[in-house]
């Protein structure tokens, strides 16, 4: 079954890529020149533990290939991504949701991979879990200042939040790569982190105001490779100097 | 850099900070530059991206901009003009130990 760790290691590399590249796209169009910084530091952070990943989910594949050829020479439907993280920048408030939700979800999954039997994984998910500990905090206490904020601000986050929620479930989704990684102790069992997750999200949610969306029905495929859309368009750019010059280097 | 963008990143409303960083253990905190934010908490965060982002620092301080007191440039003279026929005030008659840094 190292087809399953090597699926589980795509999906781990996968989310930290494609979320990177998304806030890159704002490096340079930040409200303000803080925000810019510290929106392309964690996407830097991203990059960072995406590398360690990938490359790591080409050894455990086996047929050569490291962290370029699995970022820049897969198509979408190999990508294993969450949706959530695929979802538009939209504006700065989507786009600091988008973090807050997955950054309450990361940090919980990555403190249950620091514990994982694979001691490669271990090491990893302790380096990220430090880089991600400021990036739930950074991005809570965003939410929580617009949520607390006008009420412009406000409705703006409220609806950010009502457009995300159906993303934010098909983490918990227990799948056969999922439940072989939890039975041999590589990987926190899915499910397993909704609770924590629901507390994180619902205690800094109380503290913006902002109200919990009611709905339980929600979109799924990510990790399976059934993607939106828009992973297309994010991978044509993400990919085009590669594609159109294969081997480039510099 | 557009209209809007540019209206943006003037900020009134985000108040001026200074920001201090300790490089490491026993030294004192330098000035390392100012940033805007709107509290002292979003500051220190702010300084964390702004001015550590290549390992610098161990600790930071911010101060608000406008709870600096300094001293006005008008009093130069009287200030430090004093001070410099005052040469026996320098550690320089005395060899340091080679061992002994940062001072």
């Amino acid at each position: 079954m190292t087809d399953a760790k090597f699926q589980y290691l795509l999906r781990l590399g996968d989310n930290a890529l494609v979320l990177s590249q998304q806030l890159g796209a704002w490096c340079g169009h930040g409200p303000a020149l803080e925000e810019d910084l510290a929106l392309t530091n964690v996407a830097l952070d991203l990059l960072g533990q995406s590398r360690l990943w990938l490359t790591y989910a080409g050894e455990v594949e086996g047929r050569g290939r490291d962290e370029d050829a699995l970022a820049y020479l897969r198509d979408c439907g190999d990508f294993r991504n969450l949706l959530l993280v695929e979802r538009p920048n939209g504006n700065y408030g989507d786009t600091l949701m988008r973090q807050f939700l997955f950054d309450a979800w990361h940090q919980h999954l990555l403190a249950g991979l620091g514990q994982s039997t694979d001691p490669r994984i271990a090491e990893i998910a302790q380096k990220a879990a430090k880089e991600v500990r400021y990036h739930v905090q950074r991005s809570a206490a965003l939410v929580i200042a617009l949520g607390d904020g006008t009420p412009q601000s406000h409705d703006r986050m409220q609806a950010a939040l009502e457009l995300l929620w159906p993303y934010t479930q098909e983490w918990f989704d227990s799948d056969p790569v999922d439940a072989w990684c939890a039975e041999q102790g590589l990987a926190p069992a899915a499910p397993a982190l909704a609770a924590p997750w629901r507390a994180s999200v619902e205690a800094v949610l109380a503290r913006a105001t902002l109200e919990m969306p009611a709905y339980v029905g929600h979109q799924k495929g990510g990790r399976q490779g059934l993607h939106t859309e828009q992973l297309g368009h994010l991978l044509s750019e993400l990919q085009f100097v590669q594609r159109a010059y294969p081997a480039a280097q510099w | 850099m557009n209209e809007q963008n540019k209206q943006q990143t003037n900020r009134p409303d985000w108040p001026l900070w200074e920001v201090f960083v300790r490089s490491q253990h026993g030294l004192a905190h330098k000035h390392v530059g100012s940033l805007h934010a709107v509290d002292g908490a979003s500051a220190v965060q702010h300084a964390r991206d702004v001015y550590t982002r290549r390992n610098e620092g161990v600790s930071i301080w911010v101060v608000r901009a406008s709870d600096v007191v300094a001293s006005a440039p008008g009093d130069k003279e009287a200030l430090f003009d004093p001070a410099q026929s005052k040469v026996y005030r320098h550690p320089t008659f005395y060899p340091m130990p080679d061992g002994v840094k940062n001072i």
